[in-house]
């Protein structure tokens, strides 16, 4: 295990923890707001990536198509509220999550009859390419840094509006008690709904900046959608803040984990059991995680229901 | 201004209000009284909209207000200071009484500012956390935040639940000062003495029936009776 491979992880951990809180950011407000499970979320991550996939190949510029998906994983967003999550609000959270997974097998289906089964690849961006050194020895893809940037610029957005702005007030006070807010005047049906499709966008700005780097095929949302609820349930649902420190962690832990547990585990075992034991405890690491925050912190490490 | 009539509600199979008429004139103060479980909160959860109705009308002003959703109440005019007091815990004081804020009806009478002069505790503790505040604190600012709404009617649903004696009698001077001002008020509380001092009219429920109405005078006239219904 040498510093430059640690520090290479790292910086892969960091970009798919930032890629994971654009997902979880949407889902724990949606979650926290309106007690809504939105199984369908990892959809708009794909089809966020499949509109970017196409519009770059017909427009052949990626920013181009980039700055053309966002409106429409907005609209996608809004469309699905509208047709599908409206009339369950008042069910019962085994009806959403049966009705969200259909959407999930539908979507799926529809994406592999327009665009086919097969995984579509999107270049790098030209300016965007290569690699820069950032140590000896230590090259970095330019792309995956433009990620965390990326990452991190619309984390910092998301804090200024939820902390700063009468909206983010409303939002961090519909997931405490969304009731009560109803109470004092607000349509918290149209607040969801705004803050369900900001939620799709994020979810879709997620999908479309790993186009370059990931096969973009269908089912690409399902693994994401998993880790994001791991996410925003070991951040706390409801929780911005919880969500971006929980998916840093999680991000982290799985990529490290993946690289390094079984050469630290050689350190305590044969080198053969090692071998076996590494990569299965490696995909468990974040699972582990998150049972290990439930049992000590039952409503995550940063609850926003509970306080008070 | 507010006029119930022939209200009933419940939750699921239970049903907890029986027919209840309630009137609440402008400028008035009335009372709702009755011992715990006799449906207070749950009138007040239907007046609200966060419980609808199975039967009866709701009028506020000119707005039918049954069946809406809660919004719709709080809209037409009516401040809701819920029991519990229910502040925003990750909220702080100042994001609690801004965030709901509004002057539907010309010119706000009620800002932040008034608000922290009604409360000046409240201006200390501005930036603190809503889950800091002591319950008081907290009461406080469950009011100020109803009266950030502007609101033509207050309903307070066990304001001085729970509080000390020298808070209690601090919210208690808040709400003849409100009455003082002239806005109409539902309050629901179990101090006979106090309501006696400040409320116009009182309606007593027992086991969601309306029981006893009357004005204060009435009240204080027939008071052994009307204790016998509030005292097990």
């Amino acid at each position: 295990m040498s510093l430059t491979l640690f520090a290479v992880q790292t910086l892969n951990g960091l970009q798919f923890g930032l890629m994971l809180f654009l997902v979880a950011a949407g889902l724990t407000l949606v979650f926290g707001v309106m007690d809504f499970i939105n199984l369908a979320h990892g959809v708009q991550y794909m089809l966020g990536a499949y509109l970017t996939a196409v519009l770059a190949k017909v427009t052949g510029g990626f920013f181009t198509a980039l700055l053309l998906a966002m409106p429409l994983t907005l609209l996608l967003g809004l469309v699905l509220e509208r047709l599908v999550f409206r009339p369950l609000y008042a069910r019962g959270h085994l009806d959403q999550v049966l009705a969200t997974f259909g959407v999930i097998l539908i979507v799926n289906e529809a994406v592999k009859l327009a665009f086919g089964a097969a995984p579509i690849s999107v270049p790098v961006p030209e300016i965007l390419s290569g690699s820069v050194r950032l140590m000896d020895g230590l090259l970095f893809p330019v792309y995956r840094l433009a990620i965390i940037g990326a990452g991190l610029g619309t984390a910092l957005l998301l804090w200024l509006v939820i902390d700063g702005t009468r909206f983010g007030m409303l939002v961090r006070a519909g997931a405490t008690n969304a009731p009560m807010v109803s109470a004092l005047g607000v349509d918290v049906r149209r607040l969801f709904t705004a803050v369900t499709a900001f939620g799709a966008m994020l979810a879709g700005f997620a999908g479309a900046m790993v186009t370059p780097i990931l096969s973009v095929e269908p089912g690409m949302g399902d693994g994401v959608l998993i880790l994001a609820f791991v996410v925003i349930v070991v951040g706390g649902v409801g929780s911005i803040r919880g969500a971006f420190i929980a998916a840093l962690i999680v991000g982290l832990v799985d990529t490290l984990g993946r690289s390094f547990a079984t050469d630290l585990l050689k350190l305590v075992m044969s080198a053969s059991t090692a071998n076996h034991v590494g990569p299965a405890l490696s995909s468990m690491a974040i699972y582990l995680l998150m049972a290990g925050v439930l049992a000590f912190r039952p409503a995550g490490l940063f609850p926003s229901r509970s306080a008070g | 201004m507010l006029s119930v009539r022939g209200l009933s509600a419940g939750y699921g199979a239970a049903r907890v209000l029986f027919d209840v008429d309630l009137e609440v004139g402008a400028g008035e103060v009335v009372a709702l009284l009755g011992r715990n479980g006799m449906g207070k909160t749950t009138t007040v959860r239907a007046i609200t909209g966060l419980l609808p109705p199975t039967a009866g009308e709701i009028v506020f002003g000119t707005t039918r207000l049954d069946g809406s959703p809660p919004h719709k109440a709080a809209q037409a005019g009516i401040g809701l200071v819920p029991e519990g007091r229910q502040i925003f815990p990750t909220l702080t004081v100042e994001e609690n009484l801004v965030a709901t804020a509004a002057s539907r009806f010309g010119p706000p009478r009620w800002t932040k500012e008034r608000v922290y002069d009604l409360f000046p505790r409240l201006r200390e503790r501005r930036r603190q956390m809503g889950s800091q505040l002591s319950g008081g604190e907290q009461q406080m600012l469950a009011i100020g935040r109803a009266l950030m709404t502007n609101p033509k009617l207050m309903i307070l649903d066990e304001a001085t639940e729970g509080l000390a004696p020298l808070i209690r009698r601090e919210i208690w001077s808040c709400i003849a000062t409100l009455k003082a001002e002239g806005e109409s008020i539902l309050v629901i509380d179990k101090s006979l003495d106090a309501l006696i001092r400040v409320a116009d009219r009182h309606v007593v429920l027992e086991k969601g029936h309306v029981v006893w109405t009357g004005t204060t005078a009435e009240l204080v006239a027939d008071r052994a009776q009307v204790e016998k219904r509030l005292h097990v």
